[in-house]
């Protein structure tokens, strides 16, 4: 009677085996790599980049231990850290900077585990080290920029349409402008209404007063743009500092999670963080002559020799040192289409860059201006377009000579001058290496002791019932660990306890069990039908305790932040497995030890006490 | 071997009035304390920064304060941690000053004075964060007892759900006075332990009323009074309440002995939520049951006979 289907026996082994493979990984260890990406979607990382660093590579005598192509990333696998060093080093020589390049750890699993897709746990910062920011987006800031630029652009339109106009007031997101009379108001009403669908208003007829206001979907879309563009931001600033994983995303409407896994030098990306660089307008000397004197080395007096990017690697530009306008005036560049629908970036200038604007391209019809990014000193040409107009309004568009993919590194470029709204850190966890290597080695301690001790009580307890349970709580750990690398979830010191814990949690079930079984025997009941009544009776009580367990932990993983997340993903899990193997699969073990015995007389489940009646 | 040789039942019903008499007692006192002395909340909800540097040698905590305290960054508190080489350094936030500058300015004045200190750990929270830190785990308490207290009136009865969420209230608020009464740090992995407790300890008394709902059942039970069948209810399920919660806080201990600092809370937790959670699930959810005035007809309907427990 104690008999499972084959297919029974085949769902354990099939879980077994894809456990075995998914738990794996996590033995190899690490081996040093370096990473090489591409900040740019116009910069691509493929078979050629490859051959360019193993050239390099091999000309150094340095020879990697592999060399592959992961997404978007080329990874190169180094045989020690030093030779990850001098290989870094080297392959930053050769590729200069327009990639980010930097140190990692892989996982030193075989190649075969990897095409399975089994790559080893995820640690969090707490495990392996690093930087944890949470930054705070001044939200009002981010709406008072965009209420100064309405402004601007009101006082533009009425100019533009002779509208005669008093004083415009700013009152939080509110903008009141005085007019002169019933006529001027109406004027003024029907520009606002065909220039600045974004602004709902209303006007007073006795005092002529038109009070505009932020429509709400319009303050939502500001705020969340700003939300992206200093993510954006972050993006770039992160990428100089060379980190193999970094983590920059959304956290609730207006906060930022920046996660540095593997950075010691907190001062540096804090600083890197929450610098602001400069974009710069200036204009090109395209005098065939003052090139070519640059270009031999010898640079006109107020002219700089800088590298513009391009599609085909940085070139040489002559460009003025007299700045005309700078990113200070630039309040937005977005990715679009020009009229012929070719790619092209369109540049929103506010009142006062707009005006320069005009002058400056009213003047210089037919050159080149280059829009010019100054970062940590060091100048570079974003790019540098023909002036074919004089552009008024403030509203630039940059088209010609780009696809989707430049376009969009142009913009962000022009944008990553900027923070869209200042930002704060409200939250910083800084963990040093050898705290999370003290980290792992503990809570891979409490496991191991915590496990020996029960798999050593229940041994001696429940005899071969115990040696079954102990069993399939190893079973449950293995595919704990297995689902947690299959789901690539973060594992931070409170998910280790959350193993740990679980694990304990989880022997009740094999207890209820065993102790049924003892108790169906001690009532006289045959071996065969006592382990049957055993488990029937043990399953309900499992399935209700670990639901209610399983509530617990589902609003812990809802409304816990940080830590608690971390505890309640692994600990949700675990429930889960431990469902599967307390039952199934340790039902799985005694059936086959017991099943075959068509007459059982005594099964060893230790002593069964009965009180003498 | 067999540690439990129950003889009859024990008549835990008939200990009601003592055992809710010591409940209540503990209880108050555990309110008492969270009142007068409060909890002592970690960085995480008050907001500040937190420091773990290391020394080469034992640590000179005189000399540590001193230096930190002449940065007049307002109270600092300094500590050892676990060793006498590690050092927990504690800041209120300031207005007008980053974390950053804190920490590397607090940095420079220790290596000033020993330039082998190495800063392990850093960890700054602003004011904000911990407001909602404490909203959201007092919606998670909330949440956990309401999707418990609706299963359980499902599966069982609304008097059982409602002991059960009191015991294991119980359990909680009593974890919380003794953080309160020994002031010992709260932190967000002592919160994720409290909630687990929550789960853990609801199963103690789920374990006992599935065999109160099995009893009711049983033909040879018809006769026996409800509180004789709790008590045999208890009975036969000590040996498991025990030997369960023995693994569980074996497991635990390993967590307190092993875990490090890091781990010490939670741990100090579980042990609390453990050894009371045996006792309330015991001792208060059955004895509340009895009084709320469980009884037979609540968990047999006449119309449906078919045994559901016995799959």
């Amino acid at each position: 009677m104690n008999r499972y289907p084959l297919w029974k026996y085949f769902i354990i082994v099939v879980a077994l085996i894809v456990s075995t493979i998914y738990t794996l990984p996590n033995f190899f260890g690490e081996t040093p790599a370096v990473q090489i990406s591409s900040s740019r979607q116009s910069i691509p990382v493929d078979t050629a980049l490859m051959g360019r660093v193993e050239a390099a590579l091999t000309a150094q005598h340095i020879t990697p231990d592999g060399l592959f192509l992961d997404g978007n990333s080329l990874k190169v696998r180094f045989h020690d850290p030093d030779t990850q060093i001098k290989g870094r080093d080297v392959i930053q020589q050769a590729l200069g900077d327009q990639y980010i390049i930097a140190l990692n750890l892989l996982a030193a699993s075989p190649d075969w585990l990897t095409k399975l897709k089994a790559y080893p746990m995820f640690l969090g910062l707490d495990l392996r080290g690093g930087v944890h920011f949470l930054l705070e987006v001044d939200m009002k800031a981010a709406t008072d920029k965009t209420m100064e630029r309405y402004a601007g652009d009101i006082r533009r339109e009425f100019k533009d349409k002779k509208v005669r106009f008093g004083a415009i007031k700013r009152n939080g997101n509110t903008l009141e402008v005085q007019l002169r009379d019933a006529a001027t108001l109406k004027a003024a009403e029907d520009a606002v209404a065909r220039a600045l669908p974004s602004l709902s208003f209303t006007s007073d007829e006795n005092s002529f007063k038109l009070s505009l206001t932020l429509k709400p979907e319009e303050i939502t879309r500001i705020q969340s743009d700003a939300v992206k563009q200093n993510i954006t931001t972050l993006h770039n600033r992160v990428n100089e500092l060379g980190v193999a994983e970094p983590v920059i995303q959304q956290s609730g409407s207006n906060r930022i999670v920046v996660q540095l896994p593997g950075v010691q030098d907190t001062a540096k990306a804090k600083d890197i963080l929450g610098r602001t660089a400069t974009l710069e307008v200036r204009m090109v000397s395209d005098d065939q002559s003052m090139v070519a004197e640059a270009l031999a080395g010898n640079v006109p007096g107020g002219y700089d020799l800088l590298d513009e990017l391009t599609p085909r690697g940085p070139q040489k530009i002559l460009v003025s040192k007299e700045v005309e306008l700078t990113g200070d005036n630039i309040n937005d560049a977005q990715p679009g289409f020009d009229e012929n629908g070719t790619p092209a970036v369109h540049i929103n200038l506010d009142s006062t860059g707009a005006s320069i604007f005009r002058q400056v391209t009213a003047e210089n019809i037919g050159k080149r201006m280059a829009m010019v990014l100054v970062e940590k000193g060091r100048a570079e040409v974003v790019t540098a377009p023909v002036i074919r107009s004089e552009i008024g309004g403030g509203r630039v568009q940059i088209s010609g000579s780009m696809n989707v993919a430049e376009a969009n590194d142009t913009a962000l470029l022009l944008r990553a001058g900027s923070l869209a709204a200042p930002m704060n850190i409200i939250e910083e966890r800084t963990v040093g290496p050898s705290l999370g290597k003290e980290n792992i080695e503990k809570g891979f301690h409490s496991t191991l002791w915590g496990f020996a001790a029960i798999a050593v009580f229940m041994l001696i307890y429940y005899r071969v019932f115990g040696l079954i349970s102990a069993l399939s709580l190893g079973v449950n750990l293995f595919m704990l660990v297995a689902l947690l690398s299959m789901l690539q979830a973060t594992l931070t010191l409170p998910g280790i306890a959350a193993i740990a814990l679980t694990l304990g949690m989880a022997i009740d079930a094999n207890v209820l069990i065993n102790e049924r079984i003892r108790e169906e025997l001690r009532n006289g009941v045959p071996p065969h039908s006592a382990i049957q009544a055993g488990y029937q009776h043990a399953w309900a009580t499992i399935l209700d305790s670990n639901i209610t367990t399983l509530i617990a932990g589902l609003a812990l993983l809802i409304f816990g932040s940080g830590p608690v997340r971390g505890f309640a993903v692994v600990h949700c899990l675990g429930i889960l497995t431990s469902m599967f193997s307390a039952v199934l699969v340790s039902r799985g073990f005694v059936n086959l030890w017991y099943g075959r015995q068509r007459r059982l007389t005594t099964v060893s489940i230790g002593q069964v006490w009965k009180p003498e009646t | 071997m067999e540690l439990f040789r129950i003889k009859r039942d024990i008549p835990f019903m008939s200990y009601g009035r003592l055992t809710t008499t010591i409940s209540l007692v503990t209880f108050l006192l555990a309110v008492f304390f969270l009142f007068t002395k409060g909890l002592n909340f970690s960085v995480e909800f008050t907001g500040g920064t937190v420091m773990e540097v290391q020394y080469r040698q034992a640590a000179n905590l005189g000399d540590i304060r001193n230096r930190v305290d002449a940065l007049k960054f307002g109270e600092a508190t300094v500590q050892s941690l676990g060793t006498s080489r590690d050092v927990l350094i504690r800041l209120p936030s300031k207005q007008g000053i980053t974390s950053a500058q804190l920490s590397e300015r607090v940095m420079g004045a220790l290596k000033a004075a020993d330039p082998a200190v190495e800063l392990r750990k850093v960890e700054f929270v602003g004011p904000s964060v911990g407001e909602e830190l404490v909203t959201h785990g007092l919606t998670a308490v909330i949440i956990v007892c309401l999707g418990i207290m609706l299963y359980l009136a499902l599966r069982f009865e609304w008097r059982f759900a409602v002991s059960a969420i009191i015991a294991n209230m119980h359990d909680v608020v009593i974890i919380l006075g003794c953080f309160a009464f020994f002031q010992w740090e709260f932190s967000l992995t002592v919160l994720a332990g409290v909630l687990a407790v929550l789960g853990y300890s609801v199963n103690e008394s789920v374990v006992v009323f599935d065999r109160i709902r099995e009893n009711f059942r049983k033909a040879a039970m018809r006769n026996k009074s409800v509180s004789e069948i709790i008590d045999n209810a208890i009975t036969a399920t000590m040996s498991r309440t025990l030997i369960t919660h023995g693994c569980t806080e074996a497991m635990v201990l390993s967590m307190l002995v092993f875990g490090g600092p890091a781990l010490h809370g939670f741990a100090i937790a579980l042990t609390i939520g453990i050894v009371f959670g045996i006792y309330s699930s015991v001792l208060v959810a059955s004895p509340i049951a009895l009084w709320l005035g469980v009884v037979r007809e609540h968990m047999i309907k006449p119309q449906k006979p078919k045994d559901e427990a016995v799959v």
